[in-house]
């Protein structure tokens, strides 16, 4: 069971990534990422993270992706009618050669490692949302703050970009 | 049960969708949305060792890989803004104004 959702999951993001890059038009590429997104929420399911499913759906898909949208409907984009680079066909023959060749030793090589200090069963009992805070303002705090003053830098750098420039015209102009 | 490997086999596909998008597209946007399809394959990768692994370590950089994904579309959006504002196009080949 846990297979065939799996396989769902997998072949649609990745059919939904295919159809990302190669659609047409801008919106129809976000609306597809849209799909690849949601799949990939589900293989977190699958990996007992529910909180980072959350997180994906509610981050990802209702902030990020609609930050996208948002921009491609305000500039009203025109699609060229070359939208590949024209020296793509010759790269892309020995691209796909090396890359199935990592593949094929990605799907051969068993991964494994030191196992760490929380089982599933101890995800399990109290809740993965449980577990992420505990692990993350325990042992990752520092981590945690500096995202907090990232995300901070990107705004307001977000926002000094993104101002209209007339302020800086008329202060110009006094000086 | 699925091998680790088949999520590693996954997320690596999903990277080279993206890596390809990034690399063959000519607008912006969608160069943006691929860094995007990249970000999301790191973290299956991510979250797929922290589960076989039993650390909930993985989970954790998955988490600041999403805030920062979002503090990269916030700067990326505006940059295109800023660009398009000043009449160029958002194809990719005619941004060379900080060429040097």
């Amino acid at each position: 069971m846990v297979g065939v959702f799996f396989t769902y999951f997998a072949l649609i993001s990745i059919a939904a990534g295919v159809l990302t890059v190669t659609l047409r038009h801008p919106v129809h590429c976000a609306l597809s990422l849209l799909v690849l997104l949601m799949h990939v929420s589900g293989l977190f399911i699958l990996l007992n993270a529910e909180f980072l499913w959350a997180v994906q759906v509610i981050v990802y898909v209702g902030a990020i992706l609609v930050l996208y949208l948002f921009v491609l409907m305000l500039m009203n984009l025109k699609t060229d009618e070359r939208y590949f680079h024209q020296s793509a066909l010759y790269v892309m023959g020995p691209a796909v050669l090396g890359a199935s060749y990592v593949l094929y030793n990605l799907l051969r090589s068993p991964f494994d490692g030191a196992k760490g200090d929380t089982p599933a069963a101890a995800v399990l009992q109290d809740g993965d949302t449980y577990a992420v805070g505990i692990k993350m303002f325990s042992d990752h705090l520092l981590q945690f703050e500096i995202v907090g003053i990232f995300l901070l830098g990107a705004v307001i750098g977000a926002i000094v970009l993104a101002k209209t420039p007339k302020q800086l015209d008329t202060e110009r102009g006094r000086s | 049960m699925i091998p680790l490997s088949a999520y590693t086999a996954v997320s690596a596909v999903l990277f080279i969708i993206g890596l390809t998008g990034v690399l063959v597209r000519r607008n912006f946007i969608i160069v943006l949305l691929s860094v995007e399809i990249m970000m999301n394959a790191a973290n299956i990768n991510l979250v797929a060792f922290s589960h076989y692994l039993e650390s909930m370590a993985g989970q954790l950089v998955a988490l600041f890989i999403i805030a920062i994904a979002a503090g990269e579309a916030a700067v990326g959006l505006a940059i295109i803004i800023v660009v398009f504002r000043g009449k160029i196009s958002t194809n990719v080949d005619e941004m060379n104004l900080l060429k040097w």
